[in-house]
Parts: structure tokens; sequence; C-alpha cells
């Protein structure tokens, strides 16, 4: 059997969670794997937790969706992180936005990574990047894809007229994948 | 050595008209085919046939023609006049086609300015199907599915068509016409060929109503039932322009 | 051209657009706003048309006067909403007018839910509209056969003039995966214009577009010949499915859609437990394929869809064997899981034998 990752990717509205999980796909097809992108819709969008579902994986992918078996789950609000801690596969990972989620991980057979997201953000200037830091984070710890590929997707997902905005969300990657190589 | 002083119109084909004595489709038939030669487009026009007793026209016309659902004759049109912007493009339809079932669709093309025209053929009365009550059936008016005469209290009233299209901001002309008399009949061939002109120069979506007679299910004859057009069904439904974009802009 | 990621209901659209559909006509409803969304900003680019309808049913009979018209043009909707273009699917029928209904599944009856669904199965290939009929059902598994099947949608439309659907399940619409958008569909013979389009007869003939034969006989035969003759050359040319592990089944799944996607995890896990299972995939659900079913290996089918059963009776009519035929789904907006297939073939079946 192949490597296959299962990355759910959940937070508020506006909190890049779509686009986060976007930009792994496209980094992971850009790399020549088999890919897949699930958002939720509907009711669940509103006022609760937006989320999407992402594989990216060594061969030909089945079902497109998973509730359970998370190999990599991203939560960037409580809500999502009540969700999606308990589904978690065992030995998978779980990154959590620290700035904001002050709960922790009761279980001890996955490896958790607590990232302050909002205030590296912040620090960075521009609190908008705070989804970057995260995946910077992700790959980092997960290997899904080289994050030189996330910035080649970065421009295919959002336009090559944002190709300005490659040298910040560097800096995001490389500083989300430094904190959560401190943890390690 | 003889002169042709009258002749069946090029459009119309010899088929012989299914029209009861006394109808005004075949009138109103004739009147469209007239307008349409005098302006030249008998080859490039397209008419779209509604549900009712016109669904025969394609038999009648020369004209490519199409079978609309009941009431969608507006929104087929619309996909036709969108794909042949320069086809002279047609309505014909009911009362019951046109007022009931397919008012959602005939309110909805003319609000978006649909460049084609529509002929409504106002009777109060479902002809096809045999006499029953038309949402332009009039107060007291019997139908054999109001059978005391319509009573506005259970029945609802009727829908003047041409004042409410009015009120749209779409439509570039709109008049109310009437088929009872031959001066009236002169006066609908005016209104026509106003529209129908209008809808070469692309002004907007254009609409004749024309009140006509159902004399088999009014239960008169020919005679009364033109009486019956002028005595009751004008003095409710008002001749006139509704609305003209040519003189507004004046 | 390089592999692009897009979600299902934009790819379609995209799809369309590339087939040479220049007329798109819908209304919005959950969960396929984005196909017209993407029609009414990328239509204009190319000198199309995109009408956002007063209704489905005055989206389906704009499609009519289009498709009437010579266009190639498309709407889509969701389960209410294809319910309410049934009537005019029904007249596109009987006028032969060439189109593509777009069918983003949700879970029914009624308003239901907006989650995914495939419950329109019959709906879709046993009619929905009034009379004697039959149209092309494609059922994709995936954003990229979305987008081919879309293609070879309006050939086939245009080639057999009559309307074509493509069913998917709202999960279609709403996913993103890599597609190639270069795929060129069969080229097939297409009747001219001007033997039956509105405003392309040519000078002193009539194209017309019929719909009442008020003479019953007249009816009668109309129909004949649709059986008689452009259904059976649709079944005989266009009848497609997948084999997936079926070389040396003796168990198969039968499902499309993304219940198929779902299925195949399954098939994979209780093969890797040494269970000989495979599965059949309809790609056109009508023509409902016959030919996988005349393998008498296997020893029982088991359908899976999203819904509660609505592909059995053709499964079995298909494999003529009633008794061998189980079924497991979810339905109303419920997704499976491949664990909820390999518990059930376990169950059923005792697994690996």
């Amino acid at each position: 059997m192949g490597n296959t990752h299962k990355i759910s990717c959940a937070g508020f509205g506006g909190q890049g969670v779509m686009s986060m999980g976007q930009l792994l796909t496209y980094a992971g097809m850009l790399e020549g794997k088999e890919v897949t992108w699930v958002p939720a819709y509907g009711p669940e969008m509103r006022g609760g937790t937006a989320n999407c579902s992402v594989i990216v994986s060594d061969e030909p992918i089945g079902s497109p969706i998973f509730d359970t078996g998370i190999t990599t789950a991203v939560v960037m609000n409580l809500p999502s992180f009540l969700k999606f801690v308990p589904k978690v596969a065992p030995g998978g990972s779980i990154f959590v936005n620290s700035s904001i989620i002050e709960e922790k991980v009761q279980r001890d057979d996955v490896k958790v990574y607590y990232i302050p997201a909002n205030d590296i953000a912040r620090e960075l200037g521009n609190d908008k990047l705070l989804n970057i830091i995260m995946l910077g984070a992700v790959v980092e710890i997960d290997k899904i894809v080289e994050s030189e590929s996330i910035l080649k997707a970065f421009l295919k997902v959002f336009g090559d007229h944002k190709a300005k905005l490659i040298p910040i969300n560097r800096e995001a990657l490389a500083k989300g994948a430094e904190f959560a190589k401190k943890l390690e | 050595m003889s002169t042709i002083v009258y002749q069946k119109p090029e459009g119309l084909t010899d088929v012989r008209m299914h029209y009861c004595p006394g109808c005004g489709h075949g009138i109103v038939h004739r009147l469209i085919a007239e307008c349409i030669s005098e302006l030249g487009e008998t080859e490039n026009t397209i008419i779209c046939a509604p549900v009712g007793c016109a669904v025969f026209i394609p038999k009648y016309f020369t004209y490519d023609s199409i079978q609309c659902a009941h009431g969608r004759a507006p929104a087929t049109a619309t996909g036709i006049k969108r794909v042949h912007p320069d086809k002279l493009v047609l309505t014909y339809q009911g009362d019951g086609d046109l007022a009931s079932i397919g008012t959602a669709e005939i309110i909805h093309a003319a609000a978006r300015g649909e460049k084609f025209t529509t002929i409504f053929i106002n009777n109060g009365i479902y002809g096809m199907t045999g006499g029953q009550m038309a949402p332009t059936t009039l107060p007291g008016m019997r139908s054999t599915t109001s059978q005391a005469g319509r009573d506005v209290r259970i029945n609802g009233n009727p829908i003047r068509v041409c004042e409410m299209l009015a009120t749209l901001d779409g439509p570039a002309y709109i008049e109310r016409v009437a088929v009872d008399s031959p001066a009236h009949v002169i006066a609908t061939k005016k209104a026509i060929k106003k529209a129908l002109t209008m809808q070469q120069a692309k002004k907007g979506f254009t609409f004749v109503e024309v009140v006509s007679s159902c004399p088999t299910n009014w239960g008169l004859s020919a005679t009364k039932a033109m009486e019956f057009v002028r005595d009751s069904m004008i003095p409710y439904y008002p001749l006139g322009v509704f609305k003209d974009m040519e003189k507004e802009g004046e | 051209m390089a592999k692009v990621m897009m979600k299902g209901n934009e790819a379609i659209a995209k799809a369309a657009i590339l087939a040479g559909c220049r007329y798109f006509m819908g209304y919005p409803i959950t969960p396929q706003n984005e196909v017209p969304e993407y029609f009414s900003r990328e239509l204009p680019l190319v000198g199309g048309t995109f009408v956002q309808a007063e209704s489905e049913v005055a989206a389906i009979n704009m499609v009519y006067g289009a498709g009437a018209s010579g266009a190639r043009v498309m709407t889509s909707s969701s389960s209410p909403g294809i319910a309410l273009k049934q009537e005019g699917i029904g007249y596109c029928v009987k006028g032969e007018i060439p189109c593509v209904v777009v069918s983003m599944m949700r879970g029914g009856p009624g308003l239901g839910t907006i989650q995914p669904s495939q419950s329109d199965y019959l709906q879709a290939t046993r009619g929905g509209s009034n009379g004697d009929y039959h149209i092309p059902v494609l059922a994709p598994g995936s954003v990229q056969e979305a987008v081919d099947f879309v293609k070879e949608s309006f050939e086939i439309a245009q080639c057999y003039r009559t309307p074509v659907m493509v069913l998917c399940d709202g999960l279609i619409g709403q996913m993103m995966e890599p597609v190639e958008l270069d795929h060129e569909p069969t080229k097939r013979e297409m009747p001219d214009l001007s033997t039956w389009a509105l405003g392309y007869s040519p000078k002193g003939k009539t194209n017309t577009v019929i719909n009442l034969d008020i003479d019953a006989p007249n009816c009668e035969k109309e129909n004949i010949r649709f059986f008689e003759e452009k259904y059976p050359a649709i079944e005989k040319n266009e009848v497609r499915w997948e084999e997936f592990m079926m070389d040396d089944a003796e168990y198969a799944f039968v499902s499309y859609g993304t219940t198929s996607r779902i299925i195949k995890n399954a098939v994979k896990a209780l093969r890797a437990e040494g269970m000989k299972i495979g599965l059949v995939r309809p790609q056109t659900l009508w023509p409902f394929p016959q030919k996988p079913f005349e393998n008498k290996n296997i020893k029982k089918w088991i359908v899976g869809e999203m819904n509660m059963g609505q592909m059995v009776p053709d499964v079995q009519l298909a494999c003529g064997r009633k008794e061998d035929v189980l079924f497991y789904g979810r339905t109303g907006g419920m997704i499976p899981t491949p664990e909820e297939y390999i518990d059930f073939v376990k169950k059923e079946l005792g697994g690996a034998k």
C-alpha cells in the first residue's frame, strides 16, 4: 500500500481553512500525486465550523471522504478541536491553533503540535497568514508535500497577480516549520 | 382582365383553419401574416404556438414554428430569440396559457425586455378544453367551472394583463385592441405592425392583447358574440396603448 | 494541456463551454450553484448567453427554444429543481431537441436535504415526465469523468436529437480533483440543422417542432420510431461501464458515482483479506449495461447506492437472478463509508472463503 495522507482542515470561516486544503491539494497534484479536496457545505458552513477533507496519496483515490482515520488534523478553533480530535487515527498528527484554543489534547496515541498561529501572524504583520503558518508546520512534520510546491500552488489558486505575496508567504511557511520543529 | 383586390397573404398555408365561426383567431392569424409580409420578414420569422386552440399554428403559417408547453411560450421564445437575434420571433398565446399557467413566464420575459412580440388573445374562456373559467373570465360570466357565473368572492377577480405589464420597465410597447368590428380590426393590424416594427428595431418586449370572442363556449351566435365583446368585454378591458417607448422618448 | 484542479461544478461548466455550449439557462439551487455562476461569468467572454430564468420550469423551456434553434445549450439543477424541469424534458424528447441537463442530486423527497444523494436514479432513468420515452443518462464517478461525460453528452444529444442527462451526486459537484480538459469526445454523425432546426430552413421550406399529434395513430407511429430506431441505436452505441477487479471475482458490487468510489476502497480491503470480489460500475444508467451481468462466476451481486435501492430492479433484470441481488445503501443525504460495505459483506456473505 502506498502512502496516503487524510487531512482535515477546520476552523471559523475567514481563517483560511478551505484555501489551506486547496493549497495542499494543488501542491500534491503539482508533485504528481493523487489528490482530492471535499468541502463541507450548507448549514454546516454557517456560523459553526468550516472544514474540508483532503487526500494526498501515491495511489488512485477511491472514496474522497473519510469520517475517521484522519492522519493529519488542523484545528483552528474550539468547535473544530472538539469535533476532529477524536477522529484522528492513532499515530496521526494534530495541529492546534493555540492562540485561540486553550484546551489540550487528552490522547497519548497521537502527536500534537500547539502552534500560536495568530500570534506568529501578528509578528509577521499580517493576520491573514495564520493558515500559511499552520501549513508550514504541517508540511514540516508530516512531509505531505514540499513547501516550495505550496508556493507554486499559491499562484495557481490565487492567480499570478499575487506573485508579490510569495516572499511573505515563504516567510510564513518557514516560521510555522521552525516553530513546529522546536516542538519535536 | 381582372384585378386581384383580396387574397390570402403570403405566410399563410393552404390548410383550412379549424376555428369556429365567429372566432377571432382566423382574423388575427391573417393580420399577423399581412404585417410580416409587408415588413418583408416572411422568410425570417419564427412563431411559437401555445397550448390552446392556436396549438395548430404550425399548420397555418409557413414560418418556422414550435409548439410550446402550456404557458411556456415566452420562455421558449427567449431561448429562440437569444440564439437568433435577427429573426422576427413571436409568441401567440391565449388567456389560459398566458394569464394563468404562464403568468410567471410572461411577466419575466417582459421584465427582461426580451426582444420578441407576444400576441395575446383574450376571449375570457378556455376554448380548447371546452369552456372552463379563464383568469380573464368576467365577473358573473358563466363557464363550465363557474356554472352560476363567476363569483369573485369564490373565484377571485379577472386579471388585466396590459395594465399589469405596463408597470414594468422592460416592455417597449403594450397595446390592447379588439377584433369585434372592421374599425377595430384595422386598429389591430396597426398595433401588430407597430409591435413588429419595434421588434425589428430591437427596442424591447412588445405586446398586443386582442380582445376576442369564443361564440361556441360563450353559447352565443357569432353576431351576439361580437356584441358581447363590445358591450361587456371592452368595458372591462379598455382598449388603448399602455406603453410606448417611442412616445416616451419624444 | 496540463492538469488543473477544479471543483466538479465549475469543471462541468468549463467542459460544456469547451464542447461548444454557448447558451445556459438555469435557476439557483444548492449544491450546483457554481455551475450557473461559472457560466454567468465565462459565457459572455466567448460570445455566449447566460439567462438566469425565473424558475426551473422557465429555464428548461428556454433550453427547449434555444436547442430547437440549433444551439448547443445546457441547464443544470438539483433534485427538486430537476423535478420541476421534467415537463420541459418531455417536450424536448417529443420535439427531438438536443440539450444537456445536469442533475446534481441531493437527498429527497420534497425539499429534502442539500447533502449528496443518488435518490433520483428512477427519476432519471424511468422518465419523470409523461409518456413513453428514454433519455441517455451518464453517471460520472469523478470530476474528470464529469468533464468527459459532459463533452460526450453534447455529441450524443446532437447525434440522436435527444435530451441527455448527466447525473451526479452533490459530492461530485462540490469536490476538487485534478482534471485534464483537452479530452476530445467521440465525433458522431450529426443531422444537418437545415433539416430540422428553427431559423435554418432552406428558402421555401419550413422547419417545425411539433409536440402535439392530435391523431393517435401518428403519435403511436412516432413513439414506435423512437423505440425501434432511436433507442436501439443509443443502446448499441452509447452504453458504458467500468469493471474493477472483476477478472477472477466471485462476488461483485454494482455501484455508480461517489458510492462506487467508496466501494472501491471496500473492494481493496476485502481483496486484501482474500475475498474474490470486484465492482461493476455502470457509467450509463440508461442504457443500462447488460453485458457485465452475463458473468456466471458471480454468486452474489451487491448493489450500493445513496438511496433505498433504486437500481436493484435493473440489476435483477440484467443478471436474471432476483434472489442473488443484495442491497446496502444510505439515504436522505447520508454517505456510506467503506467500513459499512465491508461489514455488510462480511455479515451477509461471511467474508473471505
